[in-house]
């Protein structure tokens, strides 16, 4: 806590930001099929409608069913914490943090998909067991991302690696680009997005994240929507800050810049979803084995 | 001195199951009076080790003991014996409480007392292990630890199934033994004695140093269970009483750990066996997590996970040999550390999970873990220590797990940035493999307490379940609160490793200081304390929240099918079914599919399970392979008295022909 | 100027990994056309005074390779009714995984080499043996002939960045001569693509096993 404005700044960041990235990519697919579209604050309305709700719970569950949102929603919290957003320092920061990050969001893994088999219903066993497995494939490309930026900026501190990792484009460039996309299919598989999965689809049996909640109401429903968002925006703001360098002007200009960043990724994401259709399940793999290989490659290509 | 403390504790331990004998086998006394001395002897033996930490004055005790030449009696604890013993008394006492619940003399009259012989003798022989000096110490230590092993494998020796695990499990030890009888053999060739002392740089050709070191990978590599040697260890652990698995996966296997951790200090380095040893570790670590994936046996599944636990544990230790080598600290004290620490970790909730599981087995006695489901509501602590040991295992902050995997990691972005040698930068993909693997083992252990614990019973013995009698909870809650206490506040750690690399690598000026230095340990006990607290605020707030709004009780959703039974759940094999997809290449998983020949077939069913390849398809056939090409030997055994005094006579004709 | 070569080499063979991980034969062939015409445009990196002649030749592989084999290719997919996905021998994760181990191989191989300073630097090499090696795991793992051609292709692109190396000793002689094989190759191919199709009812190469005899 260096610096109490920007730590500041980043908590109110990471607490209201997220349901605005979850907006303007609905607003962007609103746009892309011709309609208007929910508003932009719409997640908000809906956060707030859900924790005024009563909650519903099977008598099949057991506390695991209640603690898995509040581990969901603490642990982006947590997470979010410790990303270099608009200024040179995370809120938190030590070395080793982005492998903290990696294994907070793996606890956060451990407490959804298990309240989902707390259930008891095959759709949301289903649903968990596509969560851990794919979850399995991202994770490696992301490490092999961290290896290519550590090794370069030769730290390995969240803040710092991100903070300066942008003056290697000029001379790194093919490295990072494929860290680039590697990162930013892993951005989609883990917010379950398309290609991966269709937030939006009806059909339980083709759902990832989405049937895995089926169960959850009312607040808790909210928890693990506020706590998606969060992840949303915690990967949002790794590939922002790959791509787009602080301008060191202080706080005024830098953290305007992080968020239209992070809103376009949003836009970005948007798009994708709206011109392309879902992977068939079988093929996900492949994908983020493409990922990995991409990242892995662009380690290599460092190593000649 | 911390040497007679503990060799009065391993004593009382090795005495423990005898005093039993003196009581009729209906009695409980002599189980109570031999869980007394092994309580007695445990806390000792930690109290000694405890002490070491705080003063650091051990001496060593040397004895001559001719027994062979070369043989002597010495011992000494050093850093390195002190983290290993820890485990070693600690799952010793804490067994033996379990056991008061779990292998009650009334319920098992014929093989408690033997039991409890053994299980004090392995205890003794591992502690000898640990602090002997000299190499024939050692080997009569190890050998006492393997063969009380076997007979606690086999103690349910009635059954035909675990007589094959015991058969199984002395095959493999005696390869291990035989293959460190030539290791210690070339060891003494090169240094001149059988004590344990390091040898000089260019006191030996290349070559011997190799097959040294070749050797003791191969001997220690068996009793450790790395990846292709791993073969005895699935069925032993699956096979023997749960508290009797809990000891063979937290402490045994670690004996060839620490085995090869002693033999790397003592000998000169190089890059190459550094790297096979990470090598071997990424491997274990991958398909060790990829066939528990695989499991339907609780018991096996868990087997399976300690190979893969092994293997972070040997690409710790890869790494501090290939920084011992490279002369780069900082690699050694993070590796080796890492490994040390990762060695205490899983001891704890290695043994726990072991535990809980046996206390499973004795509620509804079957491990296999598709017949089971929804024990939380009925056995509501064992639950919360397997999920406790569960994330633990995982990796997962705040416990401690995730402590030492991060050690590890430190070491291996460590080796970023050092252009070194080729095979070096390679090195760094180990990051990449144990992220890898972390995930794989979230997936095992969702899969595993989901199945099991959560959900609706899927038989009856599961929904008769009752919780387990307080001795076993008792068990179960030290170590959850052990894992609590090193994941919580980590820095607890630093002193005992910091001595453990000192011990072993001398050269390296303060190995404390460089640990306290190289990792952030105040960082990480406050991130584990702040999101403990945090996840208890925020769950008490919601629902407290809650408790103003109204909560409704209602089934699951069932989409709109609301038939279902207790049978239509996710079982064990469809949730692991595309990760064993992943990996059939290496798994090789055996899938009896029902083959459908007229309309309305009759009922059929679908099984699919996955064997051990290595032992199917490897070694059982190479055994018989070698066993046809032996049996050509038997034309010398005819069985004739004179044809034999012809052999002797034929044999010394020829020793006396060969020229001096 | 060959930072930017760097990455068009890089897109390359991230191409590659597109052959060995997409199931939908379709887009695999846009795909190769896309690595066609973007090999294409390389000479006048290796290259930047080539003049009319070498402008010509860029024109021509590009048409060539991005244009007119692949409209041969998926007019043969329309006209021979082949099937859009078949599972290969070697499934699509193991030859993707097959294909990294191949190009972190390659990349280490041609640090061996014995290269002019000129190109050592350079992913030419490297960008060329990954290429040849996925187009031969193409052959070797995909049971659709349409697939083989492809494969033929990838390794013809590999060998004609292999050639840009020589360009400096023999001008245009290679390339003229590696077009002329590749026509000569689709024309071959697609003969044969057709006399499967009509003599067999499926394009499988599989079914050529009859012909052991």
């Amino acid at each position: 806590m260096h610096d109490p404005i920007n730590t500041a700044i980043q908590i109110v960041v990471v607490l209201l930001l997220p349901p605005l990235l979850q907006g303007v990519i609905g607003k962007t697919k609103a746009l892309f099929a011709g309609r208007m579209g929910p508003p932009f604050l719409q997640q908000y309305y809906d956060l707030f409608k859900l924790f005024q709700k009563d909650s519903v719970f099977s008598t099949t569950t057991t506390w695991i069913f209640r603690a898995g949102p509040v581990v969901a929603l603490v642990t982006a919290f947590v997470a979010a914490l410790f990303i270099p957003m608009g200024s040179p320092r995370s809120a938190v920061s030590f070395v080793g943090d982005p492998i903290v990050l990696a294994y907070v969001l793996g606890l956060s893994r451990f407490f959804t998909t298990s309240a989902a088999l707390d259930t008891g219903s095959p759709f949301e066993g289903m649903g968990a067991a596509r969560e851990v497995t794919f979850a399995c494939l991202a994770e490696p490309a992301l490490f092999l991302g961290l290896l290519v930026i550590a090794n370069l900026t030769g730290s390995l501190q969240l803040d710092t690696m991100l903070g300066t990792v942008t003056d290697h484009w000029s001379t790194e460039g093919a490295s990072l680009a494929l860290v680039l996309t590697g990162w930013s299919i892993v951005l989609l598989a883990e917010n379950c997005r398309i290609p991966f999965d269709d937030p939006n689809t009806h059909l339980e049996l083709t759902m990832i994240h989405e049937v895995m909640v089926l169960d959850h109401s009312g607040p808790a429903f909210g928890m693990i929507l506020y706590g998606a968002s969060m992840k949303l925006l915690i990967f949002s703001a790794l590939v922002v800050r790959l791509l787009i360098p602080l301008t060191g002007q202080g706080p005024w200009l830098d953290w305007p810049l992080f968020i239209a960043g992070a809103l376009v990724v949003a836009v970005l994401v948007g798009v994708m979803e709206s011109s392309m259709a879902r992977l068939r399940l079988t093929h996900v793999p492949a994908l983020l084995i493409s990922a990995c290989m991409l990242s892995a490659f662009g380690f290599v290509l460092l190593m000649r | 001195m911390p040497e007679r403390t503990v060799l009065l504790a391993l004593a009382l331990a090795a005495v423990s199951g005898l005093l039993g004998l003196l009581f009729p086998r209906r009695s409980p006394w002599g189980q109570r009076l031999t869980t007394l001395v092994a309580v007695a002897a445990g806390s000792l033996g930690l109290a000694g080790v405890a002490h070491y930490w705080q003063r650091g004055d051990s001496e060593a005790i040397v004895y001559p003991w001719n027994l062979l030449p070369g043989a002597e009696f010495h011992v000494l604890v050093d850093g390195l014996s002190a983290v290993f013993l820890v485990p070693i008394f600690a799952v010793f006492l804490l067994g033996s409480i379990y056991g008061l619940g779990y292998w009650r003399q009334a319920e098992y009259p014929d093989s408690g007392r033997k039991l409890r012989v053994f299980y004090g003798f392995l205890a003794a022989g591992m502690a000898v292990v640990v602090v002997a000096r000299n190499a024939i110490l050692f080997i009569f230590g190890w050998e006492v630890m393997a063969l009380s092993a076997f007979f606690l494998v086999a103690t349910e020796d009635e059954r035909a199934d675990v007589r094959a695990a015991g058969w199984l499990y002395l095959v493999a030890t005696h390869t291990a033994t035989l293959s460190l009888f030539a290791t210690f053999m070339l060891f003494r060739a090169a240094s001149g004695s059988y004590d344990l002392v390091p040898i000089a740089t260019g006191a030996a050709t290349p070559a011997m140093l190799n097959s040294i070191f070749g050797l003791a990978l191969l001997g220690f590599g068996i009793k450790a269970g790395i990846m292709p040697l791993h073969v005895w260890l699935p069925t032993s652990h699956a096979m023997a009483p749960s508290h009797v698995s809990a000891i063979m996966s937290g402490v045994i296997i670690k004996m060839g750990v620490y085995g090869l951790v002693r033999m790397s200090s003592l000998l000169p380095l190089t890059v190459e066996w550094g790297v096979i040893v990470l090598g071997l570790g990424a491997i274990s670590a991958v398909l060790g997590v990829a066939f528990a994936i695989g499991q339907q046996d609780l018991k096996r599944l868990l087997a399976y996970s300690s190979i893969e636990n092994i293997g972070i544990v040997f690409l710790g230790l890869g790494l501090a040999m290939l920084g011992r080598s490279l002369e780069r600290p900082d690699l050694v004290v993070l590796g080796l550390a890492g490994a040390l620490l990762h060695v205490v970790n899983h001891s704890f909730f290695k043994s726990m999970l072991f535990l809980a599981a046996g206390s499973v087995i004795h509620a509804t006695h079957t491990r296999d873990i598709d017949l089971l489901g929804g024990l939380s509501k009925r056995m509501r602590w064992t639950a919360l220590a397997f999920v406790i040991g569960a994330v633990a295992i995982c990796g997962l902050p705040p416990l401690n797990g995730f402590v030492s995997e991060f050690v590890i990691y430190l070491g291996l972005f460590g080796t970023l940035g050092a252009d070194h040698h080729a095979l070096v930068s390679a090195v760094a993909f180990g990051a990449p493999v144990l992220a890898f693997v972390g995930a794989l083992a979230v997936a095992c252990f969702v899969r595993a307490y989901g199945v099991v614990f959560l959900g609706v019973p899927r038989t009856a013995p599961a929904s008769h379940a009752h919780e387990s009698p307080p001795s076993i909870l008792f068990a179960l809650a030290v170590l959850a609160l052990g894992c609590m206490a090193l994941g919580l506040y980590p820095p607890l750690a630093v002193l005992p490793l910091g001595q453990a690399v000192q011990a072993w690598a001398p050269d390296i000026a303060d190995a404390t200081a460089d640990l306290e230095r190289l990792v952030p340990w105040q960082p990480l006990s406050t991130l584990a304390l702040s999101l403990a607290a945090g996840l208890a605020a925020v769950g008490t707030l919601l629902w407290t929240q809650l408790g103003r709004s109204r909560v409704h009780e209602s089934v699951t959703w069932g989409c709109g099918y609301q038939g279902g039974t207790p049978r239509i759940q996710y079982t064990s094999s469809s949730f692991g079914e595309m990760l064993v997809g992943l990996f059939s290449w290496a798994l090789r998983p055996r899938i009896h599919l029902p083959f459908i020949k007229q309309l309305f077939p009759q009922e059929s069913y679908f099984r699919s399970h996955v064997p051990d390849p290595v032992l199917d398809e490897a070694v059982v056939p190479g055994l018989y392979w070698s066993a046809n090409l032996l049996a050509w030997f038997r034309v010398f055994q005819q069985g004739s008295i004179h044809l034999y005094l012809t052999y002797i006579f034929a044999a010394l004709l020829v020793l006396l022909l060969i020229p001096q | 100027m060959f930072e930017l070569f760097d990455v068009a080499l890089i897109l390359a063979v991230a191409l590659n990994f597109v052959f060995l991980g997409v199931s939908r034969t379709r887009a695999v062939i846009n795909a190769v056309a896309l690595q066609g015409a973007l090999i294409g445009t390389f000479i006048l990196f290796v290259q930047p005074d080539v003049g009319l002649r070498g402008i010509l030749l860029a024109l021509v592989t590009i048409a060539l390779k991005g244009r007119i084999i692949p409209t041969f290719l998926l007019h043969a997919m329309r006209e021979a009714d082949i099937q859009h996905e078949v599972e290969p021998v070697v499934g699509f994760i193991p030859s993707l995984l097959l294909g990294g181990v191949g190009t972190a191989l390659a990349i280490a191989f041609s640090n061996t080499l014995p290269l002019t300073s000129e190109h050592a630097h350079l992913l030419l090499v490297p960008a060329s043996f990954s290429t040849v090696w996925t187009g031969f795991l193409l052959l070797t793992t995909r049971r659709q002939a349409i697939m083989q051609v492809l494969g033929y292709l990838v390794l013809e692109n590999g060998i004609y960045l292999f050639g840009l190396l020589l360009l400096e000793a023999m001008p245009f002689l290679v390339e003229m001569g590696v077009l002329l094989d590749v026509f000569t190759g689709v024309f071959v191919m697609g003969i044969i693509v057709h006399h499967i199709n009509v003599e067999f009812d499926s394009i499988s190469t599989a079914y050529l096993r009859n012909l052991k005899e």
